[in-house]
Formats: structure tokens, C-alpha cells, sequence
């Protein structure tokens, strides 16, 4: 335990700080290097950032327990939580350059892959909300198997406007569920604002449909989003059931790299802009004696150095055989091995 | 041997299953305390408690879903829909989730998802349903409709041990009006394979489900005039049984499919277009088909009646073939 202003940590020690700072600096960086091999054409499909909200998505998905076997299923712009789960930075950018050696051996998108059981996440399908009851079914097979883990689920402004999202934290809030649902309020699903998509007053007053624990808290404090997280999951794992955890933050680029975001007011991004959430954290970090610029600039050549191995050997990696497209559908073909 | 009632079999089968399985269990509407709409479940939650039979909302997305994330950790559910019609609620997360999950990331998704289908009860636009074709065309889930109290018994066993989601499609007419005597021993029905179930000369009618018995009506119709007509029970629709089919057309030279869903782009489309592109020359007469009219199902007896086929429309269907 370190000393530190009440309002920054009362759990988290010296080590973990920069742990986290290291996931915050490693999405960031990831995700830079994959703007850069979008525009070499080295990616295939769309690419999503999380610019501004690497914040919450690493600082939730760090106050689960992943050797209790926890699980947290990220959206598209939740990459930092993978990280945090352990995702290796390599598999991440094989699944945006569709290699055959990629962990969906060039089948599926982005971080659209894991294994609840395997790998501690899972990737999310395209139709929004359909996750909430997956992760539900996730949460409740952990139950029957004695486990005690808790399941995180991601979803935004938009996809909670989709019925699968109702009737999976309905149902999981009835069957009090181990589940943290981290609804994330970032003011645009693609271009719709969030007013056109919602007349709650707050994504965490759709709680009161449900029944379950609901919380609001500033998306780009990370300090703030992990203590709310870590009470969330503390409160799912001693059997209190489901807490809906909304985060107030902001999607500083466009839907995706072609959506240049000209329906965003300019002086809306220039004032999230200062609210950056790395930014603000390590700030913090600085004033309070916990770390100095030097740690940081040590974290990002190490992350630096992790993320050019990472691109080396996705380009290296061979893309998929053409025939393999027709196998692996049923199991006992051999193509997923076992 | 004892005997047991198509309904019987089911309950038997998820009987058996979770006693030989501690990862089997049942989800869905009224499955706990009351035993089920049709008591399919009757008896389950005295004998393995209400955390192996869950009661849920009237959720189709969430049971399918919550199966599903279930069978990704090793679990073996069975996701009840109280029709099968609601399957419709929950076609989205079953195409797009379940039955992708292995092909899209290795993820086994091991989940049974039965219910109650098909017409012939009275049961209206909604309750009525043979939801076959609406699947085969998603690739990643298999199709199984048993006709009989041995194969609903066996094919439900086979589904719950697939590693891969299974749409069972239990008919709800034979419910309670089949009866036959089943072994006592654990018997499985493998998914895929037909069973030839009369054999014949003349012509061949590849069916499934409650058409069975319509078949065998038409059949023995056909037999006072002489006629000897070879029927196939599919049983399974994903994957069929393709060498059961072509053997038994290289034989009649004859063949009528014959199904409850409607015609056009039923089931039945597909077999025909199998049957004209593997044994084209051993057509005496073009492919018939037999099936409902291309509407929704109605209410009224009389108006459903005319809707379905029947012995007489499968009589007259046959009588063309031979005489083509």
C-alpha cells in the first residue's frame, strides 16, 4: 500500500498502479500501430478506437480476478479490457490483418475471439446485446459448477436499446447473477446521439427495470471506474447479484477510421480532449509521489518494444488456405484439433 | 419393454440424460413447477431441483443466449421453447451466436433447443409451426425430427452428447397418440441417418415427423391398387441422409417429398434439387412434392385441414408420378 489522497486508492498498490498505466499505454500504442497498418491497407476489415476510453475498459476489466477464472467479454472499442485478461498483443493484430495463424485462423474480425473458459474473455457477435445473456449463461454455469466467478460484461449506449440487452439483465438480474455490466455512455452509436436513443435520464436508471444495483460514474477517472468496478464485482462474487455500472466518457474519433465524425461539434471533442484519461491518471500519479515522468517513459518503451515484436511477427504470419473455408463447421473433422 | 408415448420418450430421454450427466439441464418457460405446457418436463424438478430445471422469464433471447454461454463452459443445456414458433424470437442469437461459434472461433456450443411444433392441433398462425427450412440455410446447427416414440427418444439422447447446437423439432400431434414399446437399455439414434420404414418398389416418399402417418395412409391406400410405395423417415434434416435417399430413387425410379412447412422454399426444395442433380437418370417422372399451402397456418379445422397435406393429396400426388 502506498500513501495517497483518499481520493485516488485505497486498494491498489504502487505495482498495480503502473501495471494499469502499462494496459492504458499498450492499448493506446496497439491501437496506434493499427491506424498505421490500416492506411499500409495491412488491415482488412474496419477498424474501431477506443481514443479516450481506454480508461474505463482497462480500469473495469482490472478489478476482476482472472485466476478465479472471471471472465469479461469486451465490444469493439473495449480492447484494453482483453489486454488486461491477458490477450497478446500479436493475436489482436493477426485478427485485424486476417492471418491464417491468427487465434479464429482468419474466420472472424478484430478482437472478435476468446474463450470464456480458456482465456478469461470472449469475443463479442456484431448483433449488439446478444452478449448479455451469453455472459448471463456464463455467469450461471459458473454457479452450477461451484466456481466463483464473476462474469463482465461491456455494452454502450446503443446496444442497450436492443432487446436481447432486456431480456439478458432481466434474466440474470431474477437469477441474482455474478455479474458487473459496465454500460458505457459515450454520447454517439455511429452517428446517433445519445438523446435519439434514449428517453432514461441515465443508462444506470434502466436498473429500476431490472431490479439489480446500478452506479455512475466519470468513464475517464480511472481511479473512480475501478473502485465502482471492484465494488461491483466484490458485490457479484459474495452472491448480491448484478450491478449495472455506468460510465460517462466520450468517443473521441469516428464510428470507425472512415467516419471522419462531422457530427460531433468541435468544441465537444476539444473539451474531452482534456479530460484525456491517461493523461489524468498519470497526472495524478505525479502529484501524488507515486510514480514520475521517467516510469512512464520506461512503461511505453517497454510497451513500445512489445507492440513492434507483436506487428513483426503478424506480418510475417502466412494468411489462411483457401480450402480450410470449408472445414471446421461440425465437430470431429480435425480442423480445431482435439 | 415397456410402453411409452412419443411424450414419454422425451421426458424418458432428459430423464436419462441428467441422471447419466450432471452438466444436463433444462431452461425454459413453466419447465420447473408446473412440468412444461404439455408436462414434456413433468417430474423433473422433484427428481434434480429447481438449479438443473430453471424456470426463466418469457425470454426466447435469454434462454437460447444463457444456454448458450452455458455450453461454452462445458455445460449441456436444453433450451425449451413452450412452441417451437418462439423459436423465431430467438432466431437471431441461435443463427448468429450458437451455431456460428465453433466455425467463427473453435468454441464448442454443445446446446439442444426442442419444443413443440407442427400443425393438426388447432393451434393457429402461432402455434403451429415446422420451422425446419428457416435453419437450413444458417450453417452450424443440426436439424433432427423424430416421427416416431424410438427415435424422439433416441434423437433427443444424441442431441444432448452432440458437441454442436441441435434444433429439435418435436411434433406436438403425436404427443399423446403415439405408443410403442421401447427397449429398456440405453439406445441412441444416430443424427444423419434415415430409416427406410416400408420398404417398396414403385416409387419413394422421403418424409419425416407427423407426415409419417400420412404417408403410411397413402401408402396403404396405394397398396389396393397394387401399388408398393418405399418410405423414408429423414429424421434428420441437417445433415440428411443423401445415400438413403439416392439408393432408394436408383430403386423406385419415383420420388415425392413429401413435408408439413410450407412449399415454396420448404425443406423439400432442397431434396428435390439433390435428388435432379445425383440421380437424374434414374427419373422415370419429375420430382413431386408435397406440402402445405404457402400461407400461415389457420385456425378453423376445416380451413387448417385443407392447408395440410393429407392422405388423399399425397394419393393423387402419386398416382401422377406413376402415370407420367
Amino acid at each position: 500500500m502506498i500513501a495517497c489522497a483518499p481520493h485516488v486508492t485505497e486498494s491498489l498498490s504502487r505495482d498495480q498502479l503502473l501495471e494499469i498505466d502499462y494496459y492504458l499505454r499498450l492499448t493506446r500504442t496497439l491501437e496506434e500501430r493499427l491506424v498505421a497498418l490500416f492506411r499500409q491497407a495491412k488491415v482488412i476489415g474496419g477498424l474501431y478506437r477506443s481514443l479516450g476510453q481506454e480508461g474505463e475498459s482497462v480500469a473495469a476489466a482490472y478489478a476482476l480476478d482472472f485466476r478465479q477464472g472471471d471472465v469479461v467479454q469486451p465490444l469493439i472499442r473495449n480492447m484494453g479490457a482483453i489486454l488486461v485478461a491477458g490477450a497478446r498483443p500479436v493475436d489482436i493484430i493477426k485478427q485485424y490483418m486476417a492471418k491464417g495463424d491468427s487465434p479464429t485462423r482468419g474466420r472472424e474480425l478484430n478482437i472478435h475471439f476468446g474463450h470464456p473458459a480458456r482465456d478469461g474473455f470472449i469475443g463479442q457477435i456484431s448483433m449488439l446485446g446478444d452478449m448479455i445473456p451469453v455472459m448471463a449463461g456464463i455467469a450461471l454455469a459458473g454457479r452450477m459448477q461451484k466456481k466463483s466467478l464473476v462474469a463482465m460484461a461491456f455494452i454502450g449506449d446503443g446496444g442497450s436499446s436492443t432487446g436481447a440487452f432486456y431480456e439478458g439483465m432481466n434474466f440474470a438480474s431474477v437469477q441474482k447473477l455474478p455479474m458487473v455490466v459496465v454500460i458505457e455512455d459515450n454520447a454517439y452509436a455511429y452517428s446517433t446521439p445519445i438523446a435519439k436513443q434514449t428517453a432514461a435520464r441515465t443508462l444506470a436508471d434502466k436498473a429500476y427495470a431490472f431490479g439489480c444495483r446500478s452506479e455512475t460514474v466519470d468513464g475517464n477517472d480511472v481511479f473512480a471506474v475501478h473502485r465502482a468496478a471492484k465494488n461491483a464485482v466484490d458485490h457479484a462474487r459474495s452472491g448480491g447479484g448484478v450491478t449495472l455500472l455506468e460510465v460517462k466518457t466520450f468517443r473521441m474519433k469516428g464510428h470507425a477510421e472512415h467516419d471522419n465524425q462531422s457530427y460531433v461539434p468541435i468544441e465537444v471533442i476539444d473539451e474531452w480532449r482534456s479530460k484525456d484519461p491517461i493523461e489524468r491518471f498519470e497526472n495524478t500519479l505525479i502529484e501524488n509521489g507515486v510514480a514520475t515522468a521517467a516510469d512512464f517513459d520506461e512503461i511505453q518503451k517497454r510497451v513500445r518494444a512489445e507492440v513492434d515484436a507483436a506487428t513483426d511477427e503478424a506480418e510475417r504470419s502466412p494468411m489462411p488456405e483457401p480450402h480450410e473455408a470449408a472445414r471446421g463447421l461440425f465437430a470431429g473433422d480435425g480442423f480445431w484439433g482435439g | 419393454m415397456a410402453e411409452t408415448t412419443y411424450i414419454d420418450a422425451i421426458t424418458q430421454a432428459m430423464a436419462e440424460e441428467m441422471a447419466r450427466d450432471e452438466r444436463v439441464f433444462l431452461l425454459g418457460e413453466d419447465v420447473g413447477a408446473y412440468g412444461g405446457a404439455f408436462k414434456t418436463s413433468a417430474g423433473l424438478i422433484e427428481r434434480f431441483g429447481p438449479g438443473r430445471v430453471i424456470d426463466t422469464p418469457i425470454s426466447e433471447i435469454a434462454i437460447v443466449g444463457a444456454a448458450s454461454g452455458a455450453a461454452l463452459m462445458g455445460m449441456r443445456p436444453i433450451a425449451e421453447m413452450q412452441f417451437i414458433d418462439f423459436i423465431t424470437c430467438a432466431y437471431d442469437i441461435l443463427v448468429n451466436f450458437a451455431a456460428t461459434s465453433r466455425y467463427r472461433v473453435g468454441s464448442s456450443c454443445p446446446i439442444v433447443v426442442r419444443g413443440p411444433a407442427g400443425a393438426g392441433a388447432h393451434g393457429g398462425p402461432f402455434h403451429s409451426l415446422s420451422p425446419e427450412a428457416m435453419f437450413m440455410n444458417r450453417p452450424g446447427i443440426k436439424i433432427v425430427s423424430p416421427g416416431t416414440a424410438y427415435d424422439a427418444k433416441g434423437l433427443l439422447k444424441a442431441a444432448i452428447r452432440d458437441d454442436d447446437p441441435v434444433l429439435y423439432i418435436e411434433h406436438k400431434f403425436l404427443y399423446r397418440r403415439i405408443k410403442e414399446n421401447l427397449p429398456d437399455d440405453d439406445f441412441v439414434v444416430p443424427i444423419g441417418k434415415a430409416n427406410v420404414r416400408r420398404k417398396g418398389k414403385d416409387l419413394t416418399i422421403i418424409t419425416w415427423g407427423a407426415m409419417l402417418y400420412v404417408a403410411d395412409g397413402a401408402a396403404d391406400e396405394l397398396a389396393k391398387d397394387g401399388v408398393s410405395a418405399e418410405i423414408i423417415d429423414l429424421r434428420s434434416i441437417i445433415p440428411f441422409d443423401e445415400e438413403a435417399i439416392l439408393e432408394s430413387v436408383a430403386k423406385t425410379n419415383r420420388a415425392m417429398i413429401l413435408h408439413e412447412a410450407p412449399l415454396t422454399g420448404g425443406a423439400g426444395a432442397e431434396f428435390a434439387a439433390r435428388i435432379a442433380e445425383k440421380a437424374f437418370e434414374y427419373l422415370d417422372a419429375p420430382v413431386k412434392r408435397v406440402a402445405s399451402l404457402d400461407v400461415p397456418t389457420p385456425y378453423s379445422p376445416p380451413l387448417e385441414a385443407f392447408y395440410l397435406p393429407d392422405k388423399n393429396k399425397v394419393v393423387t400426388a402419386a398416382r401422377e408420378l406413376l402415370a407420367y
